[in-house]
């Protein structure tokens, strides 16, 4: 990518927070807060030369496998897909409704979804046979597994990591939202995850932390980590913030199940037309 | 030359075996549940063997991302644990997922009903007939000897989508032993007899051959058919089978009442408006922890021969006399 690509990033990042208050004003249905703290994770995987993907056949072999775990919390992708064009962004009109395929829980009839969402905690099991499928057919792309750190009290991720280390399975990545709150508040008041890097760390995996909304250190951090071979799996704990950039949502113990009020959205979509 | 009996898995793995030489796509994972032909599995084919260990979940999630990259896999755990322990895998990334990406999974759950004798509740088997029921797009396969299990197998690796063999844990005696059943059909008719019939599943086909022998005895000729395809087997042929009695006897490895075949039949004879009768052996009781031989804890669960024997009797006392010529 050219440096004037590069610092279109953050841009492309505020443009997809915008799109996706769109898509939620459409269908309130949707889950906002949840979708808003990944967004520059799927921007620099995206638009930041990570992953490897192609629009006209979502299924093409050369692919890298993306495999969105948070299924709710990732409607931010519709205005993403659209916007490629795994889709005509004029299915983003249709998000909920009959006809559409758009649902508020992604499911794998969406160009450029791989695998069921909805229930917490599939996606990591899923991925790691991916990578070992992958692995044994001595194929060179990657698998990348995109996960909320709620999920991650589902046991049968910590079944995945471990096998993933034992089979040293250095194709696989999991990216973690790691936004700290479930759906009824903090995940350290819950069941506390305040040590999950040294715990995946213990499970044998290459760990590294990172500001989940800059964009450019995102980006860095998952090309660094998909050219790291050495015989590990590797995990990316994106410290995001939940509801990020509405204030009413930011950071509250129940923005999961909060939306953000109508007129400020139409204001904020406003300004956006102007 | 299908006389000497086989453990069925032996059977079934022997097959897979001996597939993977020619089929590169075949890829066999196991939750650390052995057999003395996995062995060669593991030693021949390392790089398409996995043992998770202890972790059905994982089993199952694993399989489902290897199926998406195209392989054929075949899971292999104790039959409770790879159905119920890891339901909601199974539902979500095999059943469900199967619906927009191709699924090629057979899951061989190992301890059919009362196999594992001396075990216990928490390794016998009886409610996985009804919850992969459940399940609108699975086939489920419940063989009655290793000779059916072996002849499931061409099926179970062509067809591309989800099954789920349940085999039992002893060698059964052979049934077939001039050739196998065709398992296209989905059952097979063991014995002509008139007016009842044992639709039996698994074990409870020999069972069923032993109750038939006594009854016969007493002068009650009854048909056997064995199912061994629960979620599809030829409808019209066994409408067909089913016609010229007047009751249908069903009998399996699992609770009464429950969902299990009995269910599946009350469904299949009220859909076509088939005027049989039906009785249903199944597990009565619910879970006990006594121990025995699988005979005597047949017996008391009302699923031993012996207790087949009273109920069919008293079932048929019951029956209204039917003319001759009314039988159709």
């Amino acid at each position: 990518m050219t440096d004037q690509e590069l610092a279109q990033l953050p841009d492309k990042a505020k443009w997809v927070w915008r799109e996706t208050l769109r898509v939620h004003r459409h269908a309130p249905e949707t889950r906002i807060a949840s979708s808003l703290s990944p967004i520059e994770i799927f921007v620099a995987l995206y638009y930041g030369g990570v992953l490897r993907f192609n629009p006209d056949r979502p299924r093409d072999e050369e692919r890298d496998r993306c495999i969105i775990s948070k299924g709710h919390g990732s409607i931010c992708m519709y205005p993403i897909l659209a916007d490629l064009g795994f889709f005509p962004t004029s299915e983003l009109e249709r998000v909920c409704k009959a006809g559409g395929f758009l649902g508020g829980i992604p499911d794998p009839i969406i160009p450029g979804y791989e695998t069921v969402n909805g229930s917490l905690g599939h996606g990591m099991g899923v991925g790691t046979g991916v990578a070992l499928g992958l692995k044994t057919k001595n194929r060179a792309q990657s698998v990348f597994v995109i996960t909320g750190d709620g999920e991650l009290h589902e046991g049968a991720n910590w079944e995945a990591f471990m096998f993933a280390s034992h089979h040293k399975l250095d194709n696989l990545h999991l990216v973690v939202d790691d936004n700290r709150i479930s759906m009824l508040g903090q995940t350290e008041n819950i069941v506390s995850h305040a040590s999950l890097a040294a715990r995946l760390t213990a499970f044998g995996w290459d760990c590294e932390e990172v500001d989940g909304h800059d964009v450019l250190a995102v980006r860095e951090a998952l090309l660094r980590m998909k050219a790291k071979k050495e015989g590990k799996p590797k995990a990316l704990l994106a410290k995001t913030k939940k509801g990020h950039g509405i204030p009413t949502l930011e950071g509250a113990d129940l923005a999961h199940i909060m939306n953000p009020k109508i007129e400020w959205l139409d204001s904020i979509l406003e300004a956006n037309h102007e | 030359m299908n006389s000497r009996p086989l453990a069925m898995r032996d059977a079934f793995l022997e097959r897979i075996f001996q597939k993977m030489s020619e089929d590169e796509q075949i890829f066999f994972v196991t939750a650390d549940f052995g057999s003395p032909v996995l062995d060669k599995i593991r030693a021949q084919f390392p790089q398409r063997f996995a043992n998770v260990g202890i972790a059905e979940q994982n089993l199952i999630n694993l399989s489902s991302g290897l199926a998406t990259e195209g392989f054929k896999v075949f899971a292999y755990a104790i039959a409770p644990f790879i159905t119920m322990r890891c339901f909601e895998q199974i539902r979500v990334n095999l059943a469900l997922l199967s619906e927009v990406r191709t699924m090629n999974v057979t899951l061989i759950g190992v301890g059919a009903g009362y196999s594992y004798v001396v075990s216990g509740p928490t390794h016998q088997c009886y409610e996985d007939l009804t919850i992969m029921r459940a399940l609108p797009n699975v086939a489920i396969y419940s063989p009655a000897d290793h000779v059916t299990t072996s002849a499931l197998f061409d099926q179970c690796v062509t067809d591309k989508g989800l099954k789920y063999l349940r085999l039992d844990a002893q060698v059964l005696p052979v049934l077939y032993e001039a050739a196998p059943p065709d398992v296209t059909r989905g059952f097979h008719v063991h014995r002509q007899g008139s007016r009842v019939c044992l639709l039996a599943t698994g074990y409870m086909l020999h069972t069923a051959i032993k109750a038939a022998d006594e009854l016969r005895d007493a002068g009650i000729e009854v048909g056997i058919i064995d199912l061994f395809s629960i979620s599809r087997f030829h409808t019209q042929e066994m409408q067909a089978a089913l016609s010229s009695y007047d009751s249908i006897v069903t009998m399996e490895e699992g609770f009464r009442g429950r969902g299990g075949v009995d269910s599946m039949m009350f469904e299949f004879l009220a859909r076509r408006s088939m005027p049989q009768r039906m009785f249903n052996i199944g597990v009565e009781g619910g879970y006990r922890f006594e121990l025995g031989t699988r005979s005597e804890l047949h017996e008391q669960v009302g699923i031993g021969h012996h207790a087949v024997v009273a109920s069919v009797k008293q079932f048929v006392g019951s029956l209204p006399v039917v003319a001759e010529t009314s039988v159709a």
